[in-house]
């Protein structure tokens, strides 16, 4: 029955390993492994914590960026509607500074031709002037011929001359 | 693998013997009791010689075992010493005395029993180390393979009974309550085995559960806080329960020995118990041999098929009676450390601050 007697050999022994071993590894055993337990969760926290942030700042980064993108797309269309109004503007302007300079052109030619038209008119006019000087001289030295005819023109020169006075 | 060495031990037994009669209950104690030898499957007679410390009236022997297990005398020097197979001192090995009387000497033998302890302990050493070298060389990645499997036993451990019940005074503790619980299961699974490593029965020896709680009781009580003392001595009830006579005081420092006889008497029962029962079943086959060859074979059937049950069932009770073991050591630590009311309370709001973080 030395199973409900305890015996002194193995008690003796049973002290003995069991402190030796509670010793050496109390001493270099289950601190290490605690710690390193405890430090590895706090890794795997630290971690999943960390990829957690990553994620959610690259979800920002990514609106961010849209947002850029739509700016920008912005700013071309911008660009692009400023520029092609000033392109009409400058034709408009061509255009008007063409039609000025045409006006202009027009302008000077109307008065040349005016003033060709004018002088050609003069000229026509002494020509025709002369024309029927000679005529008339031709005229007047026909009926003229006799006497009383010069008489009697004289005369009527004479009374308009009167009259008029 | 149990039925085997027994059915061996039966039959190398009725040979030897003849029509001798057949006495189960040395059997069974046999088996669960301790030898100067190990016993060598199939071969009743042989034992592997394990060396036998003595100090007798005139100092220290040493010799190996062999030289007394046959029955013979051994003289070592001026002493003789012998097994006796009768009296008080049957089966241990004492000193005959010129007047021829004997004389139990100081056994410390490295018996069966010491050796599978020595056995445990590198099993255990080897184990922790093994993870521990891991840790403190691959810092954070996580072990594999057998490591793997001793880790998430100590993180079991660890994070399942000690903190929760410990709390900030886990890491003082923990060690201690580890080293006990892979101590416990490591000898509970080698007393399941038959064959060499294992095939002692220890922790359902109480010299073994007696020093393992006698550690419990030296940790409550060493590092008790005044609160745990005053719980004690002035409990927390009406005056006369505890002046002029102190029923209370008495009741409490009466707990605090059995509590430690609790855990002695727990692990040594359940484990003794299943061992116990597996042999019975095997014996069971002998005792029903009388009775003719188809009743004998039908037992034996039906015998073998309930003992590996039961060693199935062992396998489990092994590790839930470590973690029992562990887990009540872990509360009578946790009652004796306990600090008064007002800090107790502070000390909870430390941890309750400490858990989101």
């Amino acid at each position: 029955m030395e199973l409900f007697t305890p015996d002194f050999g193995l008690v003796f022994w049973m002290f003995v390993a069991f402190a030796i071993l509670l010793f050496v590894l109390y001493k270099w055993g289950w601190p290490v492994i605690i710690k390193g337990v405890e430090s590895r969760a706090d890794f795997i926290d630290k971690g999943v914590e960390y990829a957690r942030d990553a994620k959610e700042q690259l979800q920002h980064a990514k609106e961010e960026s849209d947002k850029y993108i739509a700016e920008a797309r912005k700013q071309q269309a911008d660009m692009l509607r400023e520029a092609d109004r000033m392109k009409t503007q400058i034709i408009e302007e061509a255009r008007v500074a063409a039609q000025g300079e045409a006006k202009k052109v027009m302008d000077a030619a109307k008065v040349a031709i005016e003033q060709e038209r004018k002088e050609a008119e003069l000229q026509f006019r002494n020509e025709v002037s002369s024309f029927a000087l000679d005529i008339a001289a031709k005229v007047v030295r026909n009926q003229l011929a006799d006497e009383k005819a010069q008489t009697k023109l004289v005369d009527t020169l004479l009374d308009e001359m009167e009259n008029q006075n | 693998m149990l039925a085997l060495s027994v059915q061996s031990h039966a039959s190398s037994g009725a040979l030897a013997s003849g029509e001798i009669e057949f006495s189960p209950k040395e059997i069974i104690f046999e088996h669960l009791g301790d030898g100067y030898g190990w016993e060598v499957p199939f071969d009743h007679h042989h034992r592997i010689p394990l060396p036998v410390i003595l100090f007798g009236k005139d100092g220290f022997h040493c010799f190996m075992s062999s030289k007394v297990t046959g029955g013979e005398k051994y003289v070592d020097g001026d002493a003789t010493f012998f097994i006796p197979k009768e009296g008080d001192y049957r089966g241990k090995v004492v000193q005959l005395l010129p007047d021829g009387s004997v004389y139990r000497p100081w056994d410390i033998s490295i018996t069966k029993n010491v050796c599978e302890l020595f056995i445990a302990c590198l099993l255990v050493m080897w184990s922790v180390f093994a993870v521990a070298k891991w840790h403190r060389r691959e810092m954070y990645k996580a072990p594999r393979k057998v490591r793997g499997i001793i880790e998430s036993l100590i993180v079991f451990i660890y994070d399942g009974v000690i903190k929760p019940t410990l709390g900030d005074r886990s890491p003082k503790f923990a060690p201690f309550l580890l080293t006990v619980f892979f101590f416990i299961l490591y000898l509970n699974l080698l007393g399941l085995m038959v064959i060499f490593p294992g095939g002692a029965n220890l922790t359902g020896n109480i010299a073994v559960t007696m020093v393992l709680a006698i550690f419990t009781f030296l940790a409550t009580n060493i590092f008790g806080t005044k609160h745990y003392w005053k719980e004690i001595f002035w409990p927390d009830v009406p005056l006369w329960l505890k002046f002029p006579l102190p029923i209370m005081p008495i009741i409490e420092l009466f707990g605090v020995f059995t509590k430690p006889a609790a855990l002695t008497v727990r692990l040594f029962a359940n484990m003794m118990g299943g061992h116990m029962i597996v042999i019975v079943l095997t014996l069971l086959i002998f005792i029903f041999a009388a009775l003719g060859p188809v009743v004998t074979g039908a037992t034996a059937f039906v015998s073998v098929l309930f003992s590996l049950f039961m060693l199935v069932i062992d396998v489990l009770v092994s590790f839930i009676q470590a973690f029992v073991f562990t887990m009540l050591s872990t509360l009578f630590i946790s009652f004796g450390t306990e600090k008064g009311h007002e800090e107790h309370k502070e000390s909870q709001e430390v941890t309750a601050d400490a858990k989101p973080a």
